[in-house]
């Protein structure tokens, strides 16, 4: 018995309901239900109120409760969601272990000493929590892990001893395994304290290693040790100069040895970082900071350049560039740098090009971008790729360089109502307004059956003068998104051929003419 | 002199003649892997040695109705073998055409919009890149500042291709007389495009130089490489064939 540890336990109720109102919103005040596999997981007391309970199909619980909002569960988001708790009560008690999204676990012997017995202790998390986070908490001490998650849903302070007590008289339910739950309530088993009653080796023998662990937590003999987790080790690197840095050499070379520093820190725990954030500050008390991405790993050079080039962008910033968009310059030399890794992830070693063309040439290519991201933003250097969709905008996605490059939309589907090959080679980002009119100088209209109300024969560019159209072809009928009032859009797409021997894709929105892109 | 003569004699002595070429020739042959960027076949008569001579500036020129298309087309093959593009000051490219005339996307960095200090970023774009194609902000470019992005280019052996009016070119590709085909009035949709394509330059390429191409072929967006065979190839196969049934 006196193996068992003291333990105090969190509860926050219904945390996949509250997860998604931090989360996506979700009002946990209106009837929720979280849902795993078509059954309710978890559920807010407004729908507990009209009768939806754990287990039930959706179809049951939409039909108790008709207003009932469903959300999918998304075990990311709980944990997300419950970080900000497990930070607050770590400012207050060490060791958390966290048991799963919604409940966690540190020894009690620390907080009840500390704060002057186990309902202060309670009272203070439960309100600490509540500030910090606004989340609403229930405080549970037992003797061992078990015990106490058990005493947070009752909300109770189990004295020691007792535990035993205090679990004889619950559901056998609590011991969570439904198959083995399923079997003792055939057998007669209702409470923990009839399935304690047990001989421990009989359960071994007819039940199993896994029944035999149950077994004794139902006694109150939990001896599963609290695993505190880890705090993440300290990766960020920082340099304090007592000179102030105003020149770049000088930069580069304080940005050389900390990048070092910051790749030998990284590569002694076996990481490697994606994004790196800079962070400097001035004599005069300015603070600077700038995030820098790469799609592959940062080594200690590639760090070293990008501090060197963000130093550089700094110390000469308004220097040849007029335009209001460049930075201010710092007003006093840096005093103090530091760099900090973001996006860590395990270093599994690059994997390089089979036929090796993934060399040298990619290298310079790469740096010359960042030095460009480095003089524009990092926003200033765009890669294509393509996506799907029916307009020439559509067609392709501009990613900043060292982003991962995925599309909008997929590919794949045929996208009915996109023009087909050849794309325009010039494509307008904002459409130019136009004209298009028929020979009697009528504007040309398109019914709501596509039949054109006469041949375009002249059409005027963006105010400039009305040119003969040669040929055309139309109209490419394109209606997106026609259940989403706010987004739909509708329209009829031309090729018009002119006389000046330019082709052009215009496009008829809402009775207005715009030219969309440029076969030139 | 005279050792340059009694050198060709001991070659011509020694059957070597046919081994022995001009220097100019040499550059752009021997050394045709590094030296030269590929073109497509039907862009190689307008440049000389057939190809894109790193350290060259080539200028496309705009105002026509036609001259991106012509731009890719020109980069296209040079992509696909491996070299990386950058496109400076081109907000309105189409990306989908560049792909479609064979454009890596991911080896073909945008830089829309440079600001007023373009020079800097295609400078450094030059450093990097083996294509760096830039337009003429404003319309007009200081020649010092063209003299300065060509030596540039020359120094690291990259191809400089100004997009609209530039003060120096070696070699301005001009492209006039678009006629579309597969459309009609009221019918088909672009499909192919005859173009002239005139390139006027200076140096060994003083003389213009014409040529017809379509872009894109009626075929389809992707060019066909190898030219269409001859009537008489195509029933070659059919011979033997024949001749057995004959038989």
């Amino acid at each position: 018995m006196s193996t068992t540890a003291r333990t105090l336990a969190v509860w926050c109720p219904d945390w996949p309901v509250i997860a998604a109102e931090i989360v996506e919103g979700i009002s946990a005040h209106g009837p929720v239900a979280v849902l795993h596999a078509n059954r309710v997981l978890s559920c807010s007391p407004a729908a507990r109120i009209e009768g939806v309970r754990r287990g039930l199909r959706k179809r049951e619980a939409q039909g108790r409760c008709p207003q009932l909002v469903v959300v999918d569960r998304d075990e990311g988001r709980d944990a997300r969601a419950f970080e900000p708790v497990v930070a607050a009560v770590a400012e207050l008690a060490p060791g958390v272990e966290v048991l799963r999204p919604g409940v966690l676990a540190l020894a009690a012997r620390g907080p009840v000493r500390y704060y002057g017995g186990p309902e202060a202790a309670a009272e203070r998390l439960v309100e600490h929590i509540a500030q910090v986070c606004a989340v609403e908490a229930q405080v549970g001490i037992a003797d061992g892990v078990f015990a106490a998650v058990l005493a947070a849903r009752a909300g109770r302070v189990v004295e020691p001893g007792e535990t035993a007590a205090f679990l004889a008289e619950l559901s056998i339910a609590a011991i969570g395994r439904p198959p083995l739950v399923d079997l003792l309530r055939r057998l007669g088993i209702r409470t923990l304290g009839e399935f304690a009653a047990l001989p421990p080796a009989d359960v071994l023998a007819r039940f199993g290693f896994d029944a035999a662990m149950a077994h004794r937590r139902a006694a109150g003999e939990d001896d599963q040790p609290l695993a505190p987790r880890q705090l993440p080790p300290e990766l960020a690197v920082a340099e304090t100069f007592d000179e102030p840095v105003e020149r770049v050499d000088a930069a580069a070379f304080a940005a050389r040895a900390l990048a070092e520093r910051l790749h030998a820190t990284l590569a002694g725990h076996g990481l490697a970082c994606t994004r790196l954030g800079i962070e400097a500050r001035t004599e005069a008390g300015e603070e600077l900071h700038r995030t820098w991405r790469h799609d592959g790993l940062l080594s200690a050079a590639a760090i070293a350049d990008r501090v060197r080039w963000q130093l550089d962008g700094w110390l000469t910033g308004g220097r040849g560039r007029p335009g209001a968009a460049a930075p201010a310059r710092p007003t006093a030399g840096i005093v103090h740098l530091r760099l900090v890794p973001d996006g860590v992830l395990a270093d599994g070693g690059l994997q390089l090009g089979l036929w090796g063309d993934a060399g040298e040439e990619r290298e310079r290519a790469h740096r010359a971008m960042t030095r460009v991201q480095g003089l524009l933003g990092p926003d200033a250097v765009l890669m294509g790729v393509r996506s799907g969709g029916r307009s020439s905008v559509e067609a392709v996605r501009l990613v900043p360089w060292g982003d991962e490059r995925v599309p909008d939309r997929p590919v794949e589907p045929p996208w009915p109502g996109r023009i087909p090959a050849p794309a325009p080679a010039t494509v307008y980002p904002e459409p130019v307004p136009a004209e298009v009119c028929a020979a009697d100088g009528a504007a040309v209209g398109v019914t709501g059956r596509l039949a054109v109300s006469a041949p375009p024969a002249r059409v005027s560019i963006g105010g400039a003068g009305p040119v003969e159209v040669v040929r055309w072809a139309g109209p490419w009928p394109v209606d997106e998104r026609w259940w989403a009032p706010a987004e739909s859009y509708r329209a009829a797409r031309f090729q018009l051929v002119l006389a000046d021997g330019r082709a052009v894709l215009a496009a008829l929105a809402k009775g207005c003419w715009t030219v969309e892109a440029v076969y030139d | 002199m005279s050792g340059g003569s009694a050198a060709l004699q001991l070659v011509r002595e020694a059957g070597l003649g046919d081994l022995v070429r001009p220097g100019s020739e040499h550059a752009f042959v021997e050394m045709g892997s590094q030296r030269l960027l590929p073109v497509r076949p039907e862009l190689q008569p307008l440049l000389p040695g057939g190809g894109l001579r790193r350290g060259s500036t080539i200028g496309v020129a705009t105002g026509g109705p036609v001259a991106t298309s012509v731009l890719l087309a020109l980069l296209a093959e040079a992509s696909r073998g491996g070299s990386w593009c950058a496109v400076v000051g081109l907000p309105a490219l189409g990306v989908a055409a560049a792909a479609e005339v064979g454009i890596a996307l991911d080896r073909f960095a945008l830089v829309p919009t440079p600001g007023p200090d373009w020079p800097t970023v295609v400078a450094a774009l030059l450093d990097g890149f083996d294509i760096v194609v830039t337009a003429s902000p404003g319309g007009t470019v200081a020649p010092a500042i063209a003299s300065r992005l060509a030596a540039r280019a020359r120094q690291r052996g990259a191809v400089l291709v100004p997009y609209g009016s530039w003060p120096a070119v070696d070699l301005s590709l001009h492209a006039v007389d678009p006629v579309w085909h597969g459309i009609e009035a009221g019918r088909g949709r672009l499909r192919g495009r005859q173009l002239t394509v005139t390139a006027r330059g200076r140096g060994a390429a003083s003389a213009p130089r014409v040529t017809h191409l379509w872009l894109p072929l009626p075929s389809g967006a992707l060019p066909v490489v190898e030219p269409l065979p001859a009537p008489g190839e195509e029933l070659a196969t059919i011979h033997p064939l024949r001749r057995r049934e004959s038989a």
